[in-house]
């Protein structure tokens, strides 16, 4: 009776502190919201604040009537999170297939050559150098999808060992034998069965694309690189340099548009913006997240 | 005969290498060539000759990089805050852990496994935009509506670099913490529940439980993710300690570490020989940490080491 009561108030005392521990997570993305909803004026005198004195959706408005480099780095980061992805689960699958099988000769050289740029790299000068000045990639839609990106040698181990371990062999020989050739292997057994694992990694190839910024600031640059900016990108450039919205307006006067322009709540407005789809996202695949987490997936 | 068996594994095995291959070309281009880069470091480099043409400068580069104080300060500055954050998340981690395997009911114990793993998601632009409002010395929340009212003097945080050791601390921690947490908790749930209800008999408290079970079983898991973290050592996350300080030159003795140091060296000042330097000193340690810290793991658990 007496530990039962007492059970009771150390749950009660668990659930404090983990609500607590909660708000701190929480609290700072309400900010972020609760900052974009305030009226321009209130946060020049108050500040940043979860209880806006006088809202105003003015940052939104703005946003929608001045949409265009907004929903173009949108676009672009969608585009790039879309083909980079795909590449890269095709490209890791087919790297992943043929080293589970256990007779392909120099398969331990070639899982060796995979495993090593795990161990060793080059570095950003090296590799900087290389894209600029022999791939030409620099101010190129490429440059957010290759560099660094595109395969994970972390992650290509994790799906072999998968396909390995949850695969049957006897499947892969009866097809074998019954004269399929391994792409058609590939297309109709490996892929279908490996689905749970190329969905999990599929969503951290994602989110390390979505999350992307370090591919713009090395390799755009100017006008022509900023034409290409997805939204992370866009973000990192207003924080410093407020101007660049006004910049895209078609009236030379900046100086007046930039009065006009709520540029304090408009950042916090597109921060949120950027994080709203993975609020959204986040409690049907978390999940696959947790599951990628316990197999040790790595972003990128 | 044995030209023949050789032709039909060669047939056999043509379209897999053949799957192999794109990977492969990609691994070439983004990591290998890379690596043939360092010698970049032991050149002085000029870019009208091309780089391959530019004549050896021995080992200059790096005898440069060492005359000055940014080498000592960013090699400290990665070797510390990496511990920092090896001791802070894991102690939060554990302790996160081990409150959400206590509590009973099952959907606020998945609500609460959520929640705490959501930051991981976020990139660092978003998270700096969070910390500017909190710590913007304008438009702050902290300066704003709880120094002020408090009567307290405001405090430019952008601009003192003896902040940011705690910032960056807390940071990360806020961060990161629920990867490390998640582990944790399938550590803790892995252990046999027979010695709970042994040590429940013997009337243990939930405290000498958490002392004298959880901890010492979650011992292995702890040492293991410590050493792995401790072959990333040399390493860091890049948007961590560039856009969350906003590149702010007024805090680098703070937060500048070897890969903010490249970075700048080469893009924002053009100093290849530096930036190359620095980046050959971070792979090649890099390189014997991580080797040593597998061959420990490897020593204490051969399926957590990476080879």
């Amino acid at each position: 009776m007496m530990k039962t009561r007492q059970n009771k108030k150390f749950q009660i005392f668990i659930h404090i502190v983990m609500i607590l521990l909660a708000l701190v997570v929480i609290l700072p993305f309400l900010l972020v919201f609760m900052s974009s909803v305030t009226d321009e004026t209130t946060l020049i005198r108050n500040g940043y604040s979860f209880f806006p004195e006088k809202w105003s959706v003015q940052a939104y408005q703005y946003i929608i009537q001045n949409s265009n480099k907004i929903f173009r780095a949108y676009g672009i980061t969608i585009l790039v999170t879309i083909i980079g992805t795909s590449v890269n689960l095709l490209l890791s699958s087919l790297m992943a297939y043929p080293l589970t099988i256990k007779d392909l000769p120099h398969r331990r050289a070639i899982t060796f050559f995979v495993f090593f740029t795990m161990l060793f790299n080059g570095g950003l000068v090296p590799t900087y150098l290389m894209y600029v000045n022999y791939f030409h990639i620099k101010n190129t839609i490429w440059a957010l999808i290759i560099p660094g990106f595109l395969l994970s040698a972390n992650n290509i181990l994790l799906i072999r060992t998968y396909f390995a371990n949850s695969i049957p062999d006897a499947l892969l020989e009866a097809a074998r034998i019954d004269g399929a050739k391994e792409i058609y292997i590939y297309l109709k057994i490996v892929l279908p069965l490996g689905k749970p694992i190329l969905v999990t990694m599929g969503l951290f190839s994602g989110l390390a694309y979505w999350n992307d910024w370090t591919n713009g600031l090395y390799y755009l640059t100017g006008n022509k690189g900023q034409a290409l900016y997805g939204i992370q990108n866009l973000l990192n450039q207003m924080i410093t340099d407020i101007q660049y919205l006004a910049s895209g307006n078609a009236v030379g006067n900046i100086g007046a548009e930039l009065l006009k322009m709520p540029t304090i709540s408009i950042r916090m407005a597109i921060a949120f913006i950027a994080m709203l789809p993975l609020f959204i996202i986040y409690p049907f695949l978390q999940k696959y997240f947790a599951e990628g987490i316990m197999l040790g997936a790595v972003k990128g | 005969m044995s030209k023949k068996k050789r032709l039909n594994s060669y047939k056999r095995f043509l379209p897999l290498y053949l799957m192999l291959l794109p990977g492969c070309i990609y691994f070439i281009i983004n990591n290998y060539l890379p690596m043939l880069g360092i010698v970049i470091a032991f050149k002085r480099v000029n870019f009208s000759t091309g780089i391959l043409a530019s004549p050896f400068a021995g080992l200059d580069n790096f005898k440069f990089l060492f005359a000055t104080k940014d080498a000592w300060i960013i090699t400290r500055n990665t070797l510390l805050y990496n511990l920092g954050f090896i001791v802070v998340n894991t102690v939060v981690g554990i302790f996160i852990a081990i409150l959400i395997c206590e509590v009973r009911n099952k959907k606020a114990k998945k609500m609460y496994q959520s929640v705490i793993l959501l930051p991981f998601l976020m990139s660092m632009v978003v998270l700096s935009y969070i910390v500017y409002a909190l710590l913007s010395t304008e438009n702050g929340l902290i300066n704003n509506s709880i120094l002020e009212p408090l009567g307290l003097s405001q405090i430019s945080w952008y601009s003192n670099p003896k902040y940011w050791p705690f910032i960056l601390v807390i940071v990360n921690c806020w961060k990161g913490v629920g990867y490390g947490c998640l582990i944790y908790i399938a550590g803790i749930i892995g252990i046999d529940p027979a010695f709970y209800e042994a040590a429940r008999l013997d009337g243990a408290s939930k405290w000498q439980e958490i002392k004298h079970i959880t901890l010492p079983s979650l011992v292995p898991t702890i040492i293991t993710l410590t050493l792995l973290s401790i072959g990333r050592i040399f390493y860091s996350d890049f948007g961590l300690f560039y856009q969350v300080p906003m590149n702010s030159g007024i805090l680098q003795p703070t937060t500048n570490v070897i890969d903010t140091y490249v970075f700048r060296a080469l893009l924002e000042l053009g100093n290849v020989g530096m930036s190359s330097a620095a980046g050959v000193f971070q792979s090649v340690v890099g390189f014997l940490i991580v080797m040593l810290s597998n061959w420990s793991v490897r020593k204490l658990d051969k399926d957590k080491a990476l080879f």
